[in-house]
């Protein structure tokens, strides 16, 4: 066991791949000489060479179209997309190839590849640099979006997203990214794509978030249990493969759903994760699912964020209003 | 070569005039008689074909198809030199590379006819289906350049986009990663003078496609693409500049569609029966014969006996592409992801059900 914060994780996730799978290359904008703007890929240039770890000219579009052109060739390619804000040229090649080139091709080619991407608010950035867009990306057939919540599951997680041979985009919360230090197991783990996780067990609502998200549930479970108020947490991992047994078996048992989101509410996660409820477990529920999200707005700068992002009082209020349902 | 026909002193590669005669002995290609009539038939092929599946279109058997006819030289040459491992990164106008790549009539038909499975080629190593977004396929290229360098294999890939594709982000993102890393890739741009209905005039003020190469610090040429022998000479000399590991290079070639963008354009609403007319005169296959004919490689006696042999060949890959039967329903999901999710396969398990309802619904 290592003590580690969620970039030293990603670091060794990268490390161990790049060491046992001479296919793995690793680049992007600033990822090979700088280590990367959040310092993530530090140190893997000097370790494997300018090869295998290097800097990209600066375009995202050409990033992933090369990734796409290099997996169909047996390379297993690992970007990075400095920020999610950026990805946008670069959504073309992921909706139009990177998702599809299986199914184009009926199984003849394949592209095992993964998009490593920051994401999400609450570090007082520029614009651009504070979305969190996973629905638009959970609706493009052929992906697999993930998105860890601690050191531990960030490793183990990138791990298997390496190694699978699908199109794997790994949403990063930054705003974590230093702020949870926990023990990682040393050498190769990993964590299976599509499984969620249930951190607490509880009895009256059940809470589904992911990333960054997850430690504000818990900081509002703790002021929830002051007024005898039990909340089950379930940790997503994967929005794309998403696990609705571990969801319906959970509303089964608490009758209420909230879900907690960073991007914007309508078409969002909380949608689709609130039919899942629905669908599995109708009869249980004591209360309309709930939504504790973004608004239907662009995040607003720094010092209007605040009033965008979830803290542990939206969700304690949510909770609160739930249970008196 | 590249020195001689740098894109910036605006001259245009070329070997034999509208006649087939010889004009430039000095680049002239040394290739065996049986190479050249095996290569002119390979055109005469595709262009044979090209106009029954206009036909086979009319007749309501395919679905939107875009023809080749006039481009012909261009495939023509890519097919005479690619190699069995050289990756053919197509756009959607290059049935006579894909045909010399090991890409059968049948598979294509079956694309054309609405089935993924004409993209699974049974044949052809190292084929990328064809990509409808316009230039995004050259950034492919690009990244298979990069493993080709990677794992130092001596293999280049050949990427081709049409001129109205060199407006698009993609093939300058493309030229320039691939010109930064120093890849082995040919960047073949088939200037056509039109994408769709709009010409090459308003895709861009440059004096040519080719002279974009220089910005980008790549080797680049501007070759008539209906001269078959400069087509040839231009490409046999790129791929020894990648193989040096000096690509990429970008080559433009100069051609015309003589057909319309795709079975559902009208190209009378944006070009005149005069331009046509004068394109004619440069017609890739009548300039070669001329050649042929006058080395007593070929006849019209010749052509006239094989060119309903190659219809019949045509005719038996269409009629086997019409018979190929239904479209299983598991194949609507099961390539997807390499595992399917279990979302996926309630879906399908769902979609069952309401088939079988149907079933017993609809008597």
């Amino acid at each position: 066991m290592k003590i580690m914060n969620m970039v030293n994780a990603i670091n060794d996730a990268l490390d161990i791949k790049l060491g046992e799978d001479k296919n793995v290359v690793v680049y992007g904008e600033d990822v090979g000489v700088e280590g990367g703007v959040f310092r993530v890929t530090e140190g893997l240039q000097q370790k494997y060479g300018i090869e295998r770890v290097f800097d990209s000219p600066l375009a995202e579009s050409g990033l992933v179209g090369t990734a796409v052109g290099m997996a169909v060739a047996g390379l297993r390619p690992v970007i990075e997309m400095q920020f999610c804000g950026f990805v946008y040229p670069g959504f073309n090649q992921i909706i139009s190839h990177a998702s599809r080139m299986r199914n184009r091709s009926r199984g003849l080619y394949e592209t095992p590849m993964v998009i490593r991407m920051p994401y999400g608010g609450g570090i007082n950035a520029l614009e651009h640099h504070s979305e969190s867009m996973e629905a638009i990306f959970g609706h493009i057939p052929g992906l697999k979006v993930v998105a860890p919540s601690t050191p531990h599951d960030a490793k183990g997680m990138l791990i298997s997203a390496i190694e699978s041979n699908d199109t794997i985009l790994f949403m990063e919360p930054k705003r974590i990214y230093r702020a949870i230090k926990q023990e990682v197991a040393e050498g190769k783990f990993t964590i299976p794509l599509g499984k969620a996780n249930v951190v607490s067990q509880g009895t009256d609502v059940t809470i589904v978030a992911f990333g960054a998200m997850i430690r504000e549930v818990q900081k509002a479970i703790v002021m929830a249990k002051e007024s005898g108020i039990s909340v089950e947490l379930i940790d997503l991992r994967s929005i794309y493969p998403i696990d609705r047994e571990t969801i319906a078996k959970s509303v089964k048992k608490t009758g209420r759903i909230i879900t907690v989101t960073e991007g914007p509410r309508s078409f969002g996660l909380g949608s689709e994760i609130s039919q899942i409820a629905i669908e599995e477990a109708f009869l249980h529920l004591e209360a309309p699912p709930a939504r504790v999200s973004g608004f239907d707005t662009i995040v607003p700068l720094p010092r209007g964020e605040h009033h965008y992002m979830q803290d542990p009082y939206k969700i304690l209020y949510e909770i609160e209003r739930i249970v008196k349902y | 070569m590249f020195n001689e026909y740098n894109p910036l002193k605006k001259t245009i590669f070329q070997i034999i005039d509208d006649n087939g005669k010889v004009i430039n002995k000095a680049w002239m290609p040394d290739i065996s008689d049986d190479r050249l009539i095996k290569a002119y038939k390979d055109m005469l092929f595709a262009r044979t074909a090209d106009l029954q599946i206009v036909s086979y279109q009319r007749q309501g058997r395919i679905y939107t198809y875009p023809p080749n006819y006039g481009q012909e030289a261009i495939s023509g040459a890519t097919g005479a030199i690619i190699g069995e491992n050289d990756w053919m990164v197509p756009a959607f106008r290059e049935m006579g590379a894909m045909l010399a790549k090991g890409v059968t009539l049948k598979e294509l038909f079956l694309y054309f006819m609405g089935y993924e499975d004409g993209s699974k080629f049974q044949h052809a190593k190292f084929t990328l289906p064809i990509s409808v977004p316009i230039a995004s396929q050259l950034l492919h290229a690009a990244g298979i350049g990069y493993a080709i360098k990677y794992n130092k294999e001596q293999k280049v890939v050949f990427g081709f986009v049409g001129d109205g594709g060199t407006s698009e982000g993609d093939f300058h993102e493309a030229v320039n990663f691939a010109g930064v890393w120093k890849v082995p890739v040919i960047f073949i741009i088939q200037n056509n003078q039109y994408g769709i209905s709009t010409p090459t005039s308003v895709q861009t003020a440059s004096d040519s496609l080719a002279i974009k190469s220089v910005a980008y610090g790549v080797k680049g040429i501007k070759v008539d693409g209906n001269d078959f022998f400069a087509m040839y000479k231009a490409i046999q000399e790129s791929v020894k500049v990648c193989l040096e590991g000096e690509g990429p290079v970008l080559i433009e070639a100069l051609t015309y569609r003589k057909g319309a963008h795709t079975t559902s354009d009208d190209p009378t609403k944006y070009r005149t029966r005069e331009e046509e007319e004068a394109w004619d005169i440069k017609d890739p296959l009548k300039r070669m014969k001329g050649y042929l004919k006058s080395k007593k490689l070929w006849s019209d006696a010749e052509e006239e006996k094989i060119i309903p042999q190659f219809k019949e060949e045509i005719d038996r890959q269409f009629i086997e592409a019409e018979n190929y039967g239904p479209y299983p329903k598991e194949d609507v999901f099961k390539y997807l992801y390499a595992e399917m999710p279990d979302d996926l396969k309630e879906q399908e398990r769902q979609y069952e059900r309401f088939l079988q309802w149907k079933a017993a619904k609809v008597k």
